[in-house]
């Protein structure tokens, strides 16, 4: 609670307890009237003058005005009618709650999402002649080294150069499996060092590091507006005068016709309690913002209210397939023994050693698959073949690893694989043994997301540059019906304008942000994922996945979808009950409660509605 | 040249009402106001001064919206 806050609640209070405890004086006339505005100052004091100060400043009609002709003319009515002055004071003590209620909520959830989006690093250490000296991050310069403690925020990204720990990226991809780094790692700020002393070397500055970068994202983000926040902004902008007209026209026209001016008056009055529109024009905005705040936390980051408004709307999701759905790196995915002597597992073995040396790519993945290479055999006389392979002596025999011409070279007859890939053939001493396919491998969520998203309407299409086969295989591994292949990166872009003219409804795009800036910012929503140390993808798109768990851009359509939802319940109920009360008010049918629940009641309820949208669908 | 203010306002409806005045205010190009941060986020004319101009949205601001605050 602010000081603020704090005062009005005491005020809100005082009022009431006055208000209660003067129902029980037993004065008559005019001294009950000054009685009465004892607690009505105290808590209207401020609206009071703030309606002054509008009306001075040429703004009549805003909020603060309508509640005080509203109680002045209450009371009014009571002195005229000798009548009751509750219903004036309580007025103004009703709405006082709401604001108080607003001010209290909103307060709230903004420290929640702060506390979601608990990322930004207060200091940096550096090594000093004594000791470890504290600095702010702003002043460290690109290429200095800083030092890390366990349980500190990596301020600035970097590389390590000194020790290894793990860390904790939950705040930042919503992973909560901790990332192991060592020396030579890329380290990104917002990350927390879990065990370890680190030093790392930056390579960036503060306001170009990863949470800076991540935090001036999400705080820009309702600054673009939805068409649900434009259209309660037009709609507050019409509603209001026009319900003071009405007010207005009820006060005098009914009255000149069958007299009885207090009961229109009346009438006009529950009519500008009414009218105030703060449910709406508070509980939307705040849907969006807990919306986009509930996302970050799931390591999705949305730019902008009126993305979440378009993701919601998602009839076609076409996906990049190196990097999205496949892992965009070689892998051995599976190893074929021809010949009896020689195993999977020796094949793969002897195929690591005579690879040793290399740094070509399939050298790379087949060590990675035989992780204890550095054994006690023997290697030597390694030769590299161009366009053939490697050939190798491992204990004594000559082994050959390549393709097929080099198979056919050496006279060993080879076999070739069902599996799509490259294929990677071995003979030993002149005898073929097998073969070991190695492929780019799909991701582990890839499937079951393309069936989340089928699930949930969408039309999922993929694009790829790999040739048909394989684009073939991905697909019927993937569950994909719709795929086109042989894409060079200028026609991506082609392709996907051919899918945004057939589709109907709104079309997303997902890739990596590597060669695919184009399509992402040609789509309706651009989607990057495993953006985590990407400027170019965070530039690019609209919505960021921070890593690259493909299951993540259906999360982020529920998310964005039950949002939705929620504003739309909120406009439904707010403008619904806001009419049923003013026709029951024209009608004489509510009296000066029921105008206060329209108000304030509603305004509650749309607020604690809204804060729904902070917490995930699971 | 773009600057970031804190600002301190009670009401979503006030801060659209802020926001329309930075606007309006000579020396000002563009203006967002994020309520739910509490900031607004000032683009500049050429060759003004930051300051002198933020005197002057400030005094607009509190002329439509009595209990508005810009942290300068």
């Amino acid at each position: 609670m602010t000081p603020k806050q704090r005062r009005n609640l005491i005020r809100i209070v005082t009022a009431a307890a006055l208000l209660i405890g003067l129902n029980f004086v037993d004065v008559g006339g005019v001294g009950k009237i000054l009685l009465y505005l004892v607690p009505y100052a105290v808590v209207g004091y401020d609206i009071v003058l703030k309606a002054i100060h509008g009306l001075k400043n040429r703004r009549p009609l805003d909020e603060s005005l309508l509640m005080t002709i509203a109680t002045v003319g209450a009371f009014a009515l009571a002195i005229h009618d000798g009548g009751d002055c509750n219903e004036a004071v309580a007025v103004m003590l009703f709405y006082q709650i709401g604001e108080w209620f607003q001010s209290y909520a909103v307060g709230r959830s903004r420290k929640n999402i702060a506390a979601l989006m608990d990322i930004r690093p207060d200091y940096a250490n550096i090594e000093s002649d004594d000791g470890l000296e504290q600095v702010d991050p702003d002043d460290v310069e690109i290429g200095s080294v800083i030092v890390v403690q366990p349980g500190e925020k990596i301020p600035i990204d970097g590389v390590v150069v000194e020790g290894s720990s793990a860390l904790n990226t939950v705040a930042l991809t919503g992973e909560s499996l901790p990332r192991e780094v060592g020396v030579d790692s890329e380290v990104v700020s917002g990350c927390i060092n879990l065990n370890g002393v680190i030093k790392i070397r930056t390579t960036k500055d503060f306001g170009e590091s990863t949470a800076s970068k991540i935090l001036e994202l999400v705080e820009d983000a309702s600054s673009r507006k939805s068409k649900s926040e434009d259209f309660i902004a037009r709609f507050a902008r019409i509603y209001t005068p026009a319900v003071v007209i009405c007010a207005a026209t009820l006060a005098i026209v009914p009255a000149l016709i069958v007299g009885d001016w207090g009961t229109w008056i009346y009438r006009a009055l529950i009519f500008l309690v009414i009218s105030c529109p703060c449910a709406l024009v508070i509980s939307i905005p705040l849907s969006f913002f807990a919306g986009i705040g509930g996302a970050s936390r799931d390591g999705i980051l949305i730019k902008g209210s009126n993305f979440l408004e378009t993701l919601a709307n998602v009839t076609t999701v076409v996906m990049d397939k190196t990097g999205t759905l496949t892992r965009g790196s070689f892998e051995v995915d599976a190893v074929h023994s021809k010949h009896l002597d020689f195993d999977e597992e020796k094949l793969l073995h002897l195929a690591a050693h005579v690879e040793r040396y290399s740094t070509h790519p399939i050298a790379n993945s087949l060590r990675k698959a035989y992780p204890n290479e550095r054994d006690d055999c023997t290697v030597s006389d390694v030769e590299e073949i161009a366009g053939r392979g490697i050939k190798a002596t491992v204990n004594g025999q000559i082994v050959c690893v390549g393709n097929e011409k080099f198979m056919d070279d050496i006279g060993a007859e080879w076999k070739s694989c069902y599996k799509v890939g490259t294929v990677i053939h071995v003979a030993v001493d002149g005898l073929y043994a097998g073969h070991i396919v190695i492929s780019d491998t799909v991701k582990k969520n890839s499937a079951a997301a393309v069936r989340e998203l089928n699930a949930s309407g969408a039309n999922v299409v993929m694009l790829t540059g790999d040739s048909e086969q394989i684009a073939a295989n991905v697909a019927g591994e993937l569950g994909i019906a719709d795929y086109r292949s042989e894409l060079l990166p200028a026609d991506k872009v082609t392709e996907f304008e051919r899918i945004l003219a057939t589709s109907k409804g709104t079309t997303a795009f997902v890739g990596d942000g590597i060669n695919d800036a184009p399509v992402l910012s040609r789509a309706d929503v651009g989607i990057a994922m495993g953006a985590l140390g990407s400027d170019a993808a965070i530039e690019a798109a609209d919505v960021v996945l921070m890593d690259d768990d493909p299951l993540k851009i259906s999360r982020a359509i529920k998310i964005s979808r039950r949002c939705l939802a929620i504003v739309k319940q909120n406009i439904f109920f707010a403008i619904g009950v806001k009419i049923l009360c003013l026709i029951l008010g024209a009608g004489g049918l509510a009296n000066m409660w029921a105008a206060i629940f329209a108000d304030v009641g509603v305004m509650i309820l749309a607020v604690l509605n809204a804060i729904r949208c902070l917490v995930a669908p699971k | 040249m773009k600057k970031t203010y804190k600002i301190d306002v009670d009401c979503a409806n006030c801060a659209n009402l802020m926001e329309t005045e930075a606007k309006k205010t000579a020396g000002v190009k563009d203006a967002v106001v994020n309520f739910m941060t509490l900031k607004m986020k000032v683009e500049f004319d050429n060759g003004v001064d930051a300051k002198e101009v933020m005197g002057r949205v400030r005094d607009n601001c509190k002329r439509v919206e009595k209990d508005c605050e810009i942290f300068l």
